[in-house]
């Protein structure tokens, strides 16, 4: 036969490179439900919400509640805590940012825009420590709250101060404000 | 292959009918029998047999488990506890699996260290050694998410602790660290649904191990096996066949390995263990000081040692993943560290450094053991990355025996050879 090389794409060429292609993209698209299971699904994400009557906590105690599986801190300032918190400068925060879901993403981390106005003991928090997810110490009584007053994670020793801000140890965040609203001066609705 | 004559005769007529079809029995008697290994390899070249066994002893004891255990929040603890006290012979099931783990990775680690001393990564054994790392990966991913089953205190938090690495991404790219993190977890948390898929995975990893171990004594039975002296084979007389000799001498140190598992599957099965574990796990309660398995202890360490989210993250992979380098990062060309005067004793200096960050792991993350941590860490990385490199070019390593007869045989072989006698 004679040889060919510089030959125009023919027919063949033509099958083969489709065939390829065709498999290539039907493999990928066949993936995607594959992982896709994986996503939280609809009934996870439904936003449950949840009520709580905050009336039984007093000042400086703590309550935790479950909200999305996850553990939030419901804890009633003293007055001094909160003037702790508000006299921090911001410069001094290791995040500087307001970690507030009711807030836009560039709000900054002060004690206001981590609480409530006119609610300022209150503060409303998850419980999760941002570096790998331990829940800190410092709901209950007894524990250790850190060199800040606030939290301690006793997992890899980060300390957060008294408006949930990190300020020593490995985690990167503050702890998060999660949304939420007071129904009346007692009860508030997490979600 | 190794090249070497069969002696393979199949015996019967059904034998020989099934040799001309599918010759499985000559590629068994070809591998396993007549393969020659050096004649000269010690005990430590018996981990690799160790190995294979315990990989059947957790794949045997994980089967039986598996048909009492019950992968959801609300019913796996208590489902190990009927396995411990109910079913029959469950007790000793579990506590097999479990102790086999700790056995496992004991075995493994001696049988990397091995091949770091006599340099068993080197030419042309770099596909095994990376298929030795790849192993050693998917073996951590088994013995994390099996050890999250029995979903006790411990299990919940290391899960959790462990799935949140990947959320450091979010510090690179805000957002997919988190998305990564919950499709891990099916939810928001971890959670039942959580559970249940990392056992899907449990059952299933343990066949992909036995499928790379596979690739791995293929390549094994490629290259040839190391010895020692670090010296290639170089005439038939320096090796025996497989079988009796390797083999009988893998059933010996097995025995003697097996007594020491037994000594802790009957009397002391929770003593690597820890007591947190056997309370249910809670989602509301961190117990005070969370701690993986000892055999993840070191890689913690590294993990803690560095402030820095994402920057401990990176190098507590990367102590692993570097390993698949070393075989480029060890520059010196001679292979076993018994002619290696200077790189034997950088060699112990890295086995204390590891042991040292494996002590570390398991002390809470506070003033001295912080400063320790790091400095362990830095040599661990310093090994690897400097002190391979530099030794192997400036080192100058002893001189070299010609073969293997003559660094076993030595003087022995000259007397003989020079009275007549024979060897
Ligand atoms: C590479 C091999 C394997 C390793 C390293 C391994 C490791 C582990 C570990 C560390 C645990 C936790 C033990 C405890 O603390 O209670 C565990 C539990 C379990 N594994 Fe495995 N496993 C392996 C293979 C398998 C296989 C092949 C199966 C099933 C076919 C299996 C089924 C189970 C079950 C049902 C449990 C829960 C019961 C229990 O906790 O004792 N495993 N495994
Ligand atoms: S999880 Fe809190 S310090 Fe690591």
């Amino acid at each position: 036969m004679a040889s060919q090389t510089a030959e125009e794409p023919n027919r063949r060429d033509f099958i083969v490179i489709a065939a390829q292609a065709f498999a290539t993209v039907g493999a990928a698209v066949a993936l995607w439900p594959f992982i896709h299971q994986m996503n939280p699904d609809a009934s996870t994400q439904a936003l449950a919400s949840t009520e709580v009557d905050i009336s039984p906590v007093k000042p400086g105690q703590a309550i935790t509640v479950l909200w999305r599986g996850k553990p939030v801190f419901i804890r009633n300032r003293t007055p001094e805590e909160v003037k702790a918190a508000k006299a921090v400068r911001l410069a001094d925060l290791r995040d500087q940012a307001a970690r507030n879901d009711a807030l836009p993403d560039n709000a900054r981390a002060t004690d206001e825009n981590r609480s409530k106005l006119g609610k300022e003991n209150w503060l409303i928090l998850i419980g999760i420590c941002t570096h790998l997810g331990c829940i800190p110490k410092g709901q209950s009584m007894g524990d250790a709250r850190g060199d800040y007053g606030g939290w301690f994670c006793p997992c890899h020793g980060s300390h957060y101060d008294t408006a949930g801000r990190i300020r020593q140890g490995p985690a990167p965040r503050n702890l998060e404000v999660p949304p939420y609203e007071f129904l009346s001066d007692t009860q508030i609705r997490i979600g | 292959m190794a090249s070497h004559e069969s002696t393979f005769r199949p015996s019967t007529r059904a034998g020989k009918w099934l040799d001309e079809r599918l010759p499985l029995t000559r590629m068994m008697h070809g591998q396993f029998v007549d393969f020659p290994t050096p004649r000269n390899i010690n005990y430590l070249w018996t981990t690799g047999g160790l190995l294979v066994f315990f990989l059947g002893v957790q794949i045997a004891t994980g089967v039986a488990l598996a048909m009492h255990y019950i992968p959801s929040a609300a019913d796996a603890f208590n489902s190990v506890e009927a396995i411990r006290r109910d079913v029959n012979y469950g007790w000793l099931l579990r506590n097999v699996h479990m102790v086999g783990a700790s056995f496992f990775f004991l075995a493994a680690y001696i049988h990397i260290g091995r091949g770091l001393y006599y340099g068993s990564y080197k030419t042309p054994r770099e596909i095994l050694w990376i298929l030795g790392v790849v192993i050693f990966l998917l073996m951590m991913a088994t013995a994390f998410m099996g050890y999250s089953l029995p979903w006790g205190q411990m299990s919940f938090w290391a899960v959790t602790v462990i799935t949140n690495l990947f959320s450091s991404i979010d510090s690179v790219i805000p957002g997919l660290g988190t998305r990564i993190v919950q499709w891990l977890w099916g939810g928001f948390s971890v959670s039942g649904t959580t559970l249940t898929r990392f056992y899907a995975l449990h059952y299933l990893l343990p066949f992909v191990i036995a499928a790379v171990v596979g690739l791995h004594i293929w390549a094994l039975h490629v290259a040839g096996q190391n010895n020692p002296t670090g010296i290639d084979i170089k005439s038939p007389a320096e090796a025996v066949p497989m079988t009796p000799y390797a083999v009988v001498k893998d059933i010996f140190a097995l025995s003697v390995f097996v007594l020491l598992f037994a000594w802790f599957v009957f009397y002391l099965p929770d003593y690597l263990g820890h007591p947190d574990n056997y309370t249910e796990a809670n989602p509301l309660s961190t117990p005070p000081h969370i701690v993986p398995e000892w055999y993840f202890l070191p890689y913690y360490a590294i993990l803690r040692a560095i402030p820095n989210k994402l920057l401990g993250v990176i190098a507590m992979f990367s102590s692993i993943l570097l390993l698949i380098f070393v075989p480029w990062l060890d520059t010196s060309r001679v292979r076993s560290a018994k002619y290696r005067p200077v790189y034997r004793v950088f060699f112990w200096m890295f086995v204390i450094s590891v042991i040292a960050l494996g002590y570390i792991g398991s002390k809470p993350p506070e003033g001295e053991y912080i400063t320790w941590g790091r400095v362990f860490t830095a040599y661990y990385f310093l090994h690897l990355l400097v002190i391979l490199p530099i030794v192997g070019v400036i080192e100058t390593p002893k001189p070299l025996p010609r073969s293997i007869s003559e660094a076993v045989l030595g003087e022995r072989a000259k007397q003989s050879a020079t009275a007549g006698g024979v060897s």
